[in-house]
């Protein structure tokens, strides 16, 4: 009953969202003033629609939860005997469900847009509730027609197969969800910026209506790849943060084009500047959320070929990426030309700061979309290439390195235009501080240039990100300021992790029997033994091995988990947290025998200075969009009141007036 | 979008974890054992961090744990021990496995685009730039 309550919800909503669509689309055709009969549905439907999405996927989430095996997905993805809390993150551990999630999101904030924004103009809130609806109707369509999660097997499974290993992790109960959030968040951005264009008013006002769905998907995203990152380099156990994999490429290309996209609707907001810009950026956005969701769902990346032997699911999301990206180039094209560009600006200007960082990034965006797309091209003519860290490092860089710098200057700028000597002290700061690191690494040590430059580069944004505070009142700074100063200065910490742990980071690999030292950095590590232990749904070798730098010896217990169901080998690495840096132990197979006969172990050990650093920036960068979202709502809000309260003031002198004229007469 | 949802990936995933008591070879002697002289040591990972597993998804050679991963570290550290330059070492591996076992592309026949679209791109860039930020433009054109 579960399933086809499920079922029913799904089929419904997609009905639902024919009629967003159709009544979105009919109350435009109706001209000015006339109202469509249909026109009033558009609303409801996006709300009940956001409903009952939700109710289908909190139905495959009880199906999950109570192990239902008459349904092939919980049978081939969970396991009676799995701990309860990965019984539920399972849900959408696995293609059909993790689908399911993310057009409950979409349909969610589909809904949300519907009831609660009242600002926009009545025909661009239709064009942006009907293109909504049919990207909506795209993703159901994909759910229903070739992934449906409720499938019941004939006959129900004895037992089920259970998740990866890999994934029975609280990191994967938190990181998918919050990436689809940022993803679909970048979907109402998009419809947004095509109601908006279809029905030319690309102006400040609509900018402010849109800019805290982007921000919001922002930091969403922002957190996810944080999360996402941070669980790759615990749970994978090589101790590695970000590989420039496909996959991790497919989250972070849509958060380059969001931050892009996110400082343009500040100046269209802020100065009626970069409209069609925004636009395109809006765009763009969304179609590497969707590219991203390709990448990852049609199974592309783990051979082109095999997805050519069964190309269902990918030929269907590349149809709809086609649809969606084709559909909103070609309206873009058509009307373009009658939304102007908006005023204009100097080069040495807030605005220009911000279009060169915007070109900056995009061009970033360019260079992962080549770096990921061209092995997979390749690889369809029977060619294999592998393009990984030596390439995306330095080539990034090109484009990376002259955007830190603009951003150290962009925010001490005015609008409009400026004039470079107005700021030279603060210029001079930060100039002596690149020059003074930069040297002060080269002299003290060999590194590799990039992660010199990365330092200095870190400790001129971190002072530079707080120069625009200087010589105002703090108490008096808008709480959006706050935020932005808060997200350069994440951008810099962030930053200095990663060029820390690249420079600085020893490695040490030991075969170690019970008793034995060595050394990695300033550490002193002993293996004191090796005992099994057992888990719910897993045995393993544990490792108790203490680590000291002259103080107190402290614990680590990495472990070598082998799981039974499914049957799979797993590493779980040990990390001690220290503020200036984690150490990272593994514990690998057994080394053979000494002399005496006594068993060895290879131990695996990193002292990686700083690394935390990267997720602390992460969070930062995160935190800053929350205070953004919070200062622009807030000032928003107090000036609906003013308005209101302006009105009411206006409406009774009026009749005060007319009262007057009325005795007068 | 994220490696946790690759299932389809995590398949390969499982040849990279340790198979603990299923090899019945012990590993070669260079798979686990670092050089003692740290120069050379730091010039072998740094080869190593840039060479494909070829049993795995998207590692390298110095973070995998399968059995082939650890014979080709055997090999770059005891090449490297023997005064051999990295990146012979590299084209040693290349033509035995092909352009796919390197990370780190270098410009051929197959990969000279990764290279040329970049440069385009700077040019289109700075032209982007110059068109929209090189006009003067103190009058405030209404739109």
């Amino acid at each position: 009953m579960i399933a086809e309550i499920g079922l029913a919800s799904l089929w419904l909503a997609a009905a639902l969202a024919v009629l967003q669509m159709l009544s979105g689309a009919l109350a435009l055709r109706a001209s000015n003033g006339e109202r469509s009969s249909l026109a009033v549905y558009a609303r409801p439907a996006a709300v009940v629609q956001a409903g009952l999405a939700t109710l289908a996927f909190l139905m495959l989430l009880y199906a999950f939860a109570i192990t239902d095996l008459s349904i092939k997905l919980v049978a081939s993805h969970s396991h009676s005997l799995k701990p309860f809390l990965y019984k539920l993150t399972g849900t959408w551990g696995n293609h059909e469900g993790s689908m399911l999630l993310w057009v409950a999101v979409l349909a969610l904030s589909g809904g949300l847009l519907a009831a609660a924004e009242k600002r926009l103009p009545e025909r661009t809130m239709h064009a942006t509730l009907a293109v909504q609806g049919f990207v909506a109707l795209g993703f159901y369509a994909f759910l229903l027609l070739s992934s449906n999660p409720f499938e019941r097997l004939p006959v129900p499974a004895a037992e089920g197969v259970g998740l990866n290993p890999l994934l029975q992790d609280i990191g994967l109960a938190l990181h998918p969800p919050t990436l689809y959030i940022g993803y679909v968040g970048l979907s109402v951005a998009f419809s947004l910026a095509m109601g908006a264009l279809i029905t030319r008013q690309v102006t400040p006002e609509f900018a402010r209506v849109m800019r805290p769905w982007v921000l919001g998907a922002w930091v969403f995203l922002t957190l996810g790849i944080t999360a996402g990152s941070y669980w790759a380099y615990y749970e994978l156990g090589w101790g590695g943060w970000w590989f420039w994999d496909p996959v991790e490429n497919a989250s972070l290309m849509p958060w380059l084009a969001a931050t892009a996209l996110l400082h343009s609707v500040s100046v269209l907001a802020a100065r009626d500047a970069l409209r069609t810009w925004t636009i395109m950026l809006g765009v763009l956005a969304f179609s590497m959320s969707m590219l991203g969701t390709f990448l990852v769902r049609s199974g592309v990346l783990t051979s082109v070929h095999a997805f050519a032997v069964d190309p269902e699911r990918g030929t269907f999301i590349l149809i709809l990426l086609a649809l969606y990206i084709g559909g909103a180039l070609t309206i873009f094209a058509f009307r373009a030309s009658s939304v102007a560009e908006g005023k204009r600006f100097a080069a040495t200007s807030r605005e220009g700061a911000l279009v060169f960082n915007n070109v900056m990034l995009s061009a970033i965006l360019a260079i992962v979309l080549l770096g990921t797309l061209y092995p997979l091209l390749t690889e369809a003519f029977d060619v294999r290439v592998s393009v990984g860290p030596p390439y995306f490092n330095p080539v990034g860089a090109i484009f990376a390195i002259p955007m830190f710098l603009v951003m150290a200057v962009g925010p001490l700028l005015r609008w409009k235009s400026d004039k470079p000597d107005r700021i030279k002290q603060e210029l001079a700061i930060i100039g002596a501080i690149l020059v003074s690191i930069t040297v002060l690494v080269a002299v003290l040590g060999t590194y590799g240039l990039l992660p010199v430059l990365g330092l200095a580069l870190a400790a001129a944004l971190a002072v530079a990100a707080f120069l625009p505070l200087r010589g105002r009142k703090l108490s008096r700074v808008p709480t959006a300021v706050w935020g932005m100063v808060l997200a350069h200065f994440g951008v810099a910490v962030a930053l200095f992790g990663m060029a820390s742990e690249s420079a600085f980071t020893q490695e040490k690999l030991a075969a170690m029997s019970a008793g034995d030292s060595t050394s990695v950095g300033e550490w002193s590590i002993t293996l004191d033994s090796v005992d099994p232990v057992a888990g719910p749904n897993w045995t393993a070798l544990e490792a108790r091995v203490s680590a000291s730098r002259g103080g107190e010896p402290m614990r680590l217990s990495p472990q070598a988990r082998n799981f039974w169901a499914p049957s799979q080998a797993t590493s779980e690495a040990a990390l001690l947290t220290r503020w200036d840096g984690q150490l990272y132990a593994v514990i690998g197979d057994t080394a053979g025998e000494t002399a005496d006969g006594t068993q060895r172990w290879q131990i695996r050990v990193w002292w990686k200075p700083f690394v935390t650093f990267i997720w602390y920036g992460g969070l930062l960068i995160g935190l800053g969009g929350v205070l953004a979202i919070i200062g622009r709502v807030r000032s928003d809000m107090r000036r609906r009141i003013a308005t209101r309260l302006g009105d009411a003031r206006r409406a009774e002198l009026e009749q005060l007036e007319a009262a007057k004229t009325a005795e007068n007469a | 979008m994220i490696r946790s949802l690759v299932f389809t990936l995590i398949a390969a995933f499982a040849l990279c974890m340790p198979a603990y008591a299923q090899d019945d070879m012990p590993p070669a002697p260079y798979a686990y054992t670092q050089l003692d002289d740290p120069v050379l040591e730091a010039r072998a990972l740094e080869l190593m961090e840039t060479l494909r597993c070829l049993t795995c998804q998207s590692q390298s050679i110095a973070d995998s744990d399968a059995p082939m991963a650890g014979d080709m570290r055997h090999q770059v550290r005891s090449r490297i021990a023997a005064g051999e330059d990295p990146e012979a070492i590299r084209a040693w591996l290349i033509e035995r496995y092909g352009d796919y076992v390197s990370y780190s592309p270098d410009v051929s026949a197959t990969t000279w685009p990764l290279f040329a679209i970049p440069a385009v791109l700077l040019l289109a860039v700075l032209f982007a730039l110059l068109r929209r930020l090189g006009r003067r433009s103190g009058d405030d054109e209404a739109a």
